[in-house]
């Protein structure tokens, strides 16, 4: 019987099957691309790292480290990088790179990717220098010519396309020089104050158990500011990263699929009301409740099932497309693969969501009383109440179910659910509050077409809110995630003051200092900032030594605090970018007390200190006494020079320092011009182009957004989708209205013009709810979240608002196109027809 | 008199499978200015396609209608659309109201469509005769079968049309109502002098009019005059 009933009403169950199959893709795609990042994260793990282990330190390693790594067999090959300025002599244009100095036959597992490929080897014996394949192309160096880093100029063997250990943002901002480690000497880069790291890369036996060689050596090497790293750790950090990535765009993936099954409800809704009375006959002749139920309740997993079918299908076609969408961000090339998991989920997905939103209005075939043969009765929504709450809550736990599965935290699934809840009652809710306060204050003075169009929002069986809905949910996601990106650039965006830096000189030894900023001042640019910096770790908090610390398991503080070589400064007032929490600065010190300091507030947590408790710092071999006697909170976010701990003036004057210098270029030619004069007097010195890192920011920003644009765009088809089923469902209404206006002596171009507002209304209600709602959502994000102030983007307004109601527009005339053309004959024929 | 309505050898045939129906052959009538008219028939036998030809919604294979001396063959959809709204009021059986307007919205949709000024005034006085005044702001799902025709008649006055064509006015009420909406239309229609043409099964509302037009198989089989005007 459900197969037979189905028969007749084909065509519309297949829309209504159309909703879901956009969401199941989506939701099917990225779990098996999820899944295929992940193994080959494991399989290329080695290739990544170009080693089994690493050592690695961010100091010359000290004679126990030594030990260690001798006690290893001795390391196969070693490097160090570091930053730094490097000048291309034919053009005299610099750029800040990331220098590695290799020896030995590092790479063990992957390859150096070379062009000419002999590079890769070459370059050791030549002494020449490979250089990453953006910059040669941005500044037009060829291989032959030649590079200076430090006192050294190397002639460019061959371009760097890819090597192990060189991909992400780092090297996005420095990208990659790779030189032989015999040269590194002579660059005269290897300073004091200098941020170099040290690797030293190994071969793993091949019956070495590596995960327990971490847990033996690593804690070995923490003690002496060293770190192990195998390739399995590695991947699997690296993978945890990829995967929070994966579950934020299944989410949305998820959106898209629940905005479909509110389509299916919706459309069973209007499908199973023109069926009551059919169920009522049936009963009339001795069908039962289960029977009449089950009917239509197959027809749904049937139509799910189909739904689940063909959006696994088309998210097989989807995850092909992701190697390219995410290009960019992945460090290797992802082989494709079937994952059966996702596979089955969909189908499960397709065939439980479906059923699950369709409850609700088939629940009322449950209740429907066989009188209605003889007249129609609205009594038996109330008897079903008890139920509907029932099938709410199976809706609102299978929900959370699923994120939970996805998001692997109850809380987190709990704020998604809730997140959800929120965004749909709220869009749901204006958009029945908008309904009735245009029916309670209706523009009776505007014209008949205006009038009617509007009228033609509540028709018997609108789908109005469902519509408001999808294009609301469409529109809120495309437009948060401009507003999020806005919100993101504003708290990294440079300040536009006077005194706002935008170029930063590190590394900017003692002697140097005067020079330095005197060739600045020459330059016509003011020197900003002059602050000393002086390195130092904790050797001892509040009494206990950190060597003791660093053994204790039971430590609650953050761990971090006991490797780190901190920066320091010494001054006594503080800047724009910190705020006194606790305390008073400076404060006033004899000599002979202990120094008083202040942290910011985020490392005195971390190191589980409070004002009053001491610190014992290492200052290069000297130890000195503290005492935390201020606390401040420091923006972080603020691209600025900024400090945790700070010392007051009179106490490292003499310890050895280097400095950090600040200016201010008007433009990117005034910029370019200083740096090329700096680095060619102080080869040694860093200089930060805060106006190219940001460039770099916004472009990984907008590469995320276009990805997470690409996810959300699902929402928008989904709507779509649920829009046409919504616009076919009401077709015969429509058909029945614009042939009596026909009939009455309408033209042509009135009727037009009624469908046509009559649409651009849903898509202004829509869009407009959608932009307000992610508006407000985003001020409250950027006020109580990123504590920024936020100026909104102009772009959800001015582009996408009206390309959503165009849109709608189109695909409203297109259906609607056999409506208007219907001839007035038509309403000649009787009910029904 | 002039003559309102002029059918000249009208033919209409639909294709039905493979085969060709032929549900209109040569029909001949004319109607006069403020006549009454009913045409009659059983069921299949062509009213309903000739009061659709008749009123312009659709277009004959042969022969020509005329409504006021204007062929509607030489109008096109605009054309035969503006010509309904001016001189052509329509009763239906199943009464065709707007479920979104009011009683009072519905009654004047034809005049808001000519783009009529104080179209609610006319409204008002219509809804007025046809015992409804006190139901102006009520949607057509809160009134009875019988107040929703009521609205309708009031609808097809509204635009003061020259011939009003009514479907099977009384085919979806009960015995009582439909004789009060008969009369009703017959009272209107004499106050305007609108020309009205009745399509019906029911011989005794037919007999109620001046002229009668018996149909079968499509083709007339009698045009009797049954009350000299």
């Amino acid at each position: 019987m459900a197969w037979r009933d189905s028969k007749a009403s084909g065509s519309r169950l297949l829309l209504f099957m159309a909703s879901i199959i956009l969401g199941i893709a989506a939701v099917v795609s990225i779990q098996s691309f999820s899944e295929n990042l992940e193994e080959n994260i494991a399989i290329q793990s080695k290739a990544l790292m170009g080693a089994d282990f690493i050592i690695d330190s961010n100091q010359p390693p000290n004679d126990k480290v030594l030990a260690i790594i001798d006690s290893l067999g001795g390391a196969d090959g070693r490097s160090v990088d570091f930053g730094s300025m490097a000048v291309f002599p034919k053009t005299g244009d610099t750029k800040l790179v990331g220098v590695r100095g290799i020896e030995g036959g590092y790479p063990f597992y992957g390859e150096l990717e070379t062009e000419p490929a002999e590079a890769a080897q070459t370059y050791q014996e030549s002494g020449g220098a490979l250089v990453d394949a953006t910059i040669m192309l941005q500044f037009g160096v060829k291989q032959g010519d030649s590079i200076k880093v430090g006192n050294t100029v190397f002639p460019i063997t061959g371009t760097l396309i890819s090597a192990p250990g060189t991909s992400g943002v780092g090297a996005l901002v420095a990208p990659p020089v790779i030189i032989p480690y015999s040269e590194v000497e002579g660059t005269g880069l290897i300073q004091v104050g200098s941020r170099i790291g040290y690797d030293y890369y190994f071969v793993a036996e091949p019956e070495q158990d590596l995960v327990e060689l971490d847990e033996v050596v690593d804690p070995q090497l923490d003690i002496e500011n060293a770190d192990l790293d195998t390739h399995i750790s590695t991947a699997e950090q690296l993978g945890r990263s990829y995967d929070n990535f994966g579950k934020f765009l299944n989410l949305i993936a998820f959106i898209a699929l629940l905005l479909g099954c509110v389509g299916v409800a919706s459309s069973v809704h209007i499908y199973i009301k023109e069926k009551l009375r059919s169920v009522a006959v049936l009963k009339c002749i001795g069908a039962t409740r289960r029977q009449t139920f089950l009917i239509y309740l197959l027809q749904i997993a049937g139509m799910g099932l189909l739904g689940g079918i063909l959006g696994v299908l088309g998210g097989l076609l989807l995850q092909q497309s992701f190697p390219l969408l995410l290009e960019g961000f992945l460090p290797f090339e992802v082989q494709i693969s079937l994952v059966p998991d996702a596979l089955w989920s969909g189908l499960v997905l397709g065939v439980l969501l479906s059923v699950l939103f369709a409850l609700m209005p088939l629940l009322n075939t449950w209740f429907v009383s066989p009188l209605q043969v003889l007249r129609v009765e609205e009594n038996g929504y109330q008897k079903s109440r008890k139920a509907q709450l029932w099938v709410l809550l199976g809706i609102v736990l299978f929900i959370f179910s699923f994120s939970y599965w996805l998001l692997g935290s109850g809380r987190y699934a709990s704020y998604f659910v809730l997140g959800i809840l929120v965004v749909f009652a709220l869009l749901g809710g204006v958009a029945t509050l908008f309904m009735r306060a245009i029916k309670k204050y209706f523009p009776v003075s505007w014209g008949f077409t205006a009038r009617q169009s509007l009228l033609n929002l509540y028709r018997p069986n609108n789908q109005t809110t469902v519509l408001v809905l999808a294009i609301g949910v469409g529109t809120f996601l495309i437009s948060t995630l401009y507003f999020t990106k806005d919100i993101l650039l504003a708290q990294v965006s440079l300040e536009a003051s006077e005194d706002t830096p935008n170029l930063i000189l590190l590394d900017v030894q003692s002697e140097e200092k005067l020079e330095a900023a005197n060739s600045i001042e020459a330059s016509g640019l003011p020197v900003l900032n002059n602050i000393p910096i002086i390195t130092m770790r904790m050797h001892q908090i509040k009494e206990r030594p950190v060597r003791e610390l660093i053994l204790d398991s039971t430590l609650a503080m953050n761990r971090w605090v006991l490797f780190h070589e901190f920066r320091v400064t010494y001054r006594d007032s503080l800047v724009a970018s910190e705020r006194t929490v606790e305390g008073t600065w400076p404060l006033a010190r004899k000599s002979d007390e202990i120094i008083p300091i202040s942290m910011s507030d985020n490392v005195a947590a971390d190191a589980q200190v409070k004002l009053g408790d001491t610190i014992v710092f290492n200052v290069q071999g000297v130890l000195m006494e503290t005492q935390v006697a201020h606390l401040r909170e420091v923006d972080w976010a603020r691209m600025q020079v900024n400090f945790s701990i700070l010392f007051p003036s009179g106490v490292l004057e003499e310890a050895p320092q280097f400095h950090v210098l600040t200016t201010k270029a008007p433009d990117a030619l005034k910029s370019a011009e200083l740096q090329r004069n700096l680095v060619r007097k102080f080869p040694t010195v860093s200089i930060i182009d805060l106006r190219q890192i940001l460039m770099v920011i916004e472009d990984i920003l907008s590469k995320i957004a276009w990805v997470i644009n690409f996810m959300a765009f699902f929402s928008i088809l989904t709507g779509i989708i649920v829009l046409i089923g919504s616009v076919r469902t009401s077709k015969y209404q429509r058909i029945k209205e614009n042939v009596l206006l026909r009939t009455l002596g309408a033209k042509s171009k009135q009727i037009l013009r009624i469908t046509t507002l009559e649409y651009l209304y849903l898509g202004l209600l829509g869009g407009g709810i959608g932009i307000i709602l992610s508006l407000l959502g985003s001020v409250l994000l950027a006020q109580f979240v990123f504590e920024v102030s936020f100026v909104p983007s102009g772009i959800p307004f001015l582009v996408v608002l009206p390309g959503i109601m165009v849109l709608v527009l189109l695909i409203g005339l297109l259906n609607s196109k056999s409506v208007l053309q219907s001839p007035p004959l038509e309403v000649l024929r009787k009910e029904g027809g | 008199m002039s003559k309102i309505l002029n059918v000249e050898h009208l033919g209409k045939s639909y294709k039905s499978g493979s085969k060709q129906l032929t549900v209109l052959d040569d029909i001949n009538f004319s109607i006069e200015a403020g006549e009454t008219f009913a045409i009659v028939g059983p069921s299949g036998s062509g009213k309903t396609t000739l009061l659709g030809l008749c009123a312009g919604l659709d277009y004959p294979d042969t022969g020509s209608v005329e409504i006021s001396g204007t062929n509607l063959g030489s109008l096109n959809e605009d054309e035969r659309a503006r010509l309904r709204n001016e001189k052509v009021g329509f009763i239906f059986q199943n009464f065709q109201l707007l479920p979104t307007l009011t009683a009072l919205e519905n009654v004047v949709v034809p005049l808001e469509l000519q783009g009529a000024k104080n179209p609610a005034k006319i409204g008002k006085e219509l809804l007025g005769k046809v015992g409804l005044g006190d139901r102006l702001n009520h949607y057509p799902s809160q009134l009875s079968g019988g107040e929703q025709q009521r609205v309708a008649l009031a609808r097809a006055f509204s635009n003061s049309p020259s011939i009003l064509f009514a479907d099977e006015p009384t085919g979806n009420l009960d015995q009582d109502t439909g004789d009060r909406v008969v009369q009703l239309l017959f009272e209107l229609n004499q106050e305007a002098g609108t020309t009205l043409v009745i399509v019906s099964h029911d011989l005794e509302l037919a007999q109620k009019c001046q002229r009668l037009l018996r149909l079968r198989g499509g083709k007339v089989i009698s045009n009797e005059v049954l009350v000299e005007s």
